[in-house]
């Protein structure tokens, strides 16, 4: 190693530093070793998760044949489901309200505001909506998903906002200029030429908010009356009683579901014009 | 200048202002601008970037509001109405053709907003289409067609609906120097077959001569002369004009009498000389004059010579040669350009003492 940093070397490059390729290597290990073992375990033709008996469709068959699986992911389906519908929505009109405006007092506050769920951590909004439904229970009384919904709402909206408002920052504004030169009233300009450009944007923020409802356990733990387990909080259930491999099947179902939804997330935003 | 015309003019700003921004960041884009724009004119409003010209533009489409000011179209305030009730269509600079429709779609957009039904709207599509020479490409998308089909289609677009008036907002300046010179010769057979009145805004001068029926020139949010390109050209009122379009010798001179517009001078050189009086030319005193390099000329006949001076510089051009001469009292450089002939001409050496002849009508006394 005396030869590096030789007058050869005109310019910092990290790729040329001692140890650059193991640590590398090791990251990479750390990510996605655990994925892979996870994944390969949930073929296992035994009960262990640990010991490997050879291959088998039987915890994906035990996971699918399972009432109370069944019954959460439906649930979690549900929830995701509504939850990026309404997260979007409302994404869609804070993204416009913040960049089809002229600049007013407070804009970057309003950022802060629809962003909120980015910065404060999860358990204390976890810990607050436990407290603010339970008074809303008690004064109520109804006990269904709307709670659930509700909460994923609103940790969905930062994640459906961001893209869609990138993809209005990149759009040409004349083209909207053009629209209403050409007797487009306001509504009709939105409908005919800003929602069909916007259009991969909002997908793309869909899917997200959809991924991101899916597999939140913190909220939900708190947030969930007894008896509405979603898929991730049944699995931690699960786990705390007897570990066996349909977790693995559950889980890995969740993961390809997860990949595909992001890459079409990115295909979406990569074609952005 | 009363137009003396029974119908009201296209279009009308009067006293218009447009301020942007407000307390130290406040920008006065238009000083009062007053300008008529007639029925079925080629109108060019002409300027340096800043000059006004595009916001003077985008009030008249409505994308922007006057702070102060009226501005009326066939005699009828439009002043704060939104772009959509206002029967202008504009062709932007960079054609804003939506891009997830088809160049068919693109065109009839207008008619289908104002209520069209489809058979009719089709109908009209290809009028344009074949008006701007496009028949065969009506179901490509517009990224599909090159730059110069997009402008044609972006001109079809904003035709279509049969405007009151055609705004354009400097449509060439993307293209290149062949492909401009094109669409030049058919915007002016564009205006000619549909009689719309057309609003052309532009920084090239020599689009603007060449364009236009009349030019409004513009310089740091007012309007300094409007004219036909031979007025502007000829007979600049001002220092900016006579410096924006085309080359141009300035002089000082004295006032000796007026009468009509037109007066005599008395040139440093001690000769005299008749000019013509911008309005709101000093009559009297001290005065900055003009003369174009084309209307001046060399002689050797000392009688004949307005001023004289030492040629220090000859420049072929292969149609025409400009000589660069230092006149006896000095200051700039005075620059006389003759049209070359086939006859050998009389050949002039740097260095050598020359008589500058001015001709008729070749001085014009400006307003600054």
């Amino acid at each position: 190693m005396a030869e590096a940093g030789t007058s050869s070397q005109t310019r910092f490059s990290i790729k040329r530093q001692p140890g650059f390729t193991t640590i590398a290597i090791v990251c990479f290990l750390m990510l996605y070793a655990p994925i892979i073992t996870l994944v390969t375990y949930s073929f296992n033709a035994g009960t262990s998760v640990a010991i490997w008996e050879g291959f088998s469709w039987r915890w994906y068959e035990a996971a699918w044949q399972n009432e109370q699986v069944q019954d959460a992911a439906a649930r979690s389906l549900i929830v995701a489901a509504f939850a990026a519908l309404i997260a979007t929505t409302a994404a869609t009109m804070a993204a416009l309200a913040t960049t089809r405006t002229k600049p007013y007092r407070g804009l970057t506050t309003v950022y802060a505001l629809i962003n909120q769920p980015l910065m404060v951590p999860e358990i204390v909004t976890a810990v607050a909506l436990l407290i603010f439904f339970a008074v809303i229970k008690v004064n109520t009384g109804y006990q269904g998903l709307g709670y659930l919904i509700l909460a994923h709402t609103a940790f969905c909206i930062p994640f459906a906002y961001l893209p869609i408002r990138a993809r209005l920052e990149g759009m040409d504004l004349s083209l909207e200029s053009a629209a209403a030169d050409l007797y487009a009233t306001p509504w009709l300009t939105f409908r005919r030429v800003t929602l069909p450009l916007l259009l991969p944007g909002i997908l793309a923020g869909a899917m997200l908010a959809f991924v991101i409802s899916l597999d939140d356990v913190v909220i939900t733990e708190f947030v969930k009356t007894p008896g509405q387990d979603t898929l991730p909080t049944y699995m931690l259930g699960q786990l705390r009683r007897v570990v066996t491999p349909e977790v693995n099947a559950i889980s890995t179902v969740l993961l390809t579901i997860s990949v595909v939804l992001v890459s079409v997330f990115f295909f979406l935003n990569r074609r952005k014009r | 200048m009363s137009e003396g015309k029974a119908s009201p003019s296209a279009v009308e700003a009067e006293t218009v202002t447009k301020i942007f921004g407000s307390g130290e960041t406040q920008v006065t884009a238009l000083n009062e601008v007053s300008v008529a724009i007639r029925q079925n004119e080629f109108f060019t409003l002409l300027g340096p970037s800043g000059c006004g010209k595009t916001t003077l533009l985008r009030l008249i489409a409505g994308f922007d509001h006057p702070t102060g000011g009226t501005i009326l179209l066939e005699g009828q305030d439009i002043s704060y109405l939104p772009p959509y009730k206002r029967p202008v269509n504009t062709v932007f600079q960079n054609y804003a053709l939506f891009p997830h429709m088809t160049v068919g779609e693109n065109i009839g957009f207008g008619l289908e907003m104002l209520g069209q039904g489809k058979a009719e709207r089709d109908r009209a599509v290809g009028e344009m289409l074949q008006l701007v020479r496009m028949d065969e490409l009506k179901d490509r998308k517009t990224d599909q067609i090159s730059g110069g089909q997009q402008q044609r289609v972006a001109l079809a677009r904003a035709l279509a609906p049969h405007p009151k008036v055609l705004l354009l907002d400097e449509p060439l300046s993307a293209l290149d120097l062949k492909l401009r010179k094109e669409m030049q010769i058919e915007l002016k057979r564009l205006q000619h077959e549909t009689g719309i009145t057309f609003i052309f805004v532009t920084h090239d001068q020599e689009e603007a001569l060449t364009m236009s029926d009349r030019i409004a020139v513009m310089n740091a949010g007012r309007i300094l002369q409007i004219g036909s390109p031979r007025e502007i050209y000829d007979h600049p009122a001002e220092r900016f004009v006579a410096n924006f379009i085309g080359e141009t010798n300035f002089l000082e001179a004295e006032v000796v009498s007026t009468k009509n517009g037109s007066a005599r001078l008395r040139l440093p050189s001690g000769k005299m000389v008749a000019a013509a009086l911008a309005e709101g030319a000093r009559t009297e005193g001290k005065v900055s004059i003009v003369v174009r390099p084309e209307h001046a000329g060399l002689t050797s006949a000392k009688a004949k010579a307005a001023l004289t001076g030492r040629l220090e510089n000859v420049v072929y051009f292969g149609t025409d040669t400009h000589y660069h001469l230092r006149l006896e009292g000095g200051g700039e450089p005075f620059i006389v350009r003759q049209q070359n002939s086939r006859d050998t001409e009389e050949k002039l050496e740097p260095g050598s003492e020359v008589g500058i002849e001015i001709g008729k009508n070749a001085v014009q006394v400006l307003r600054d």
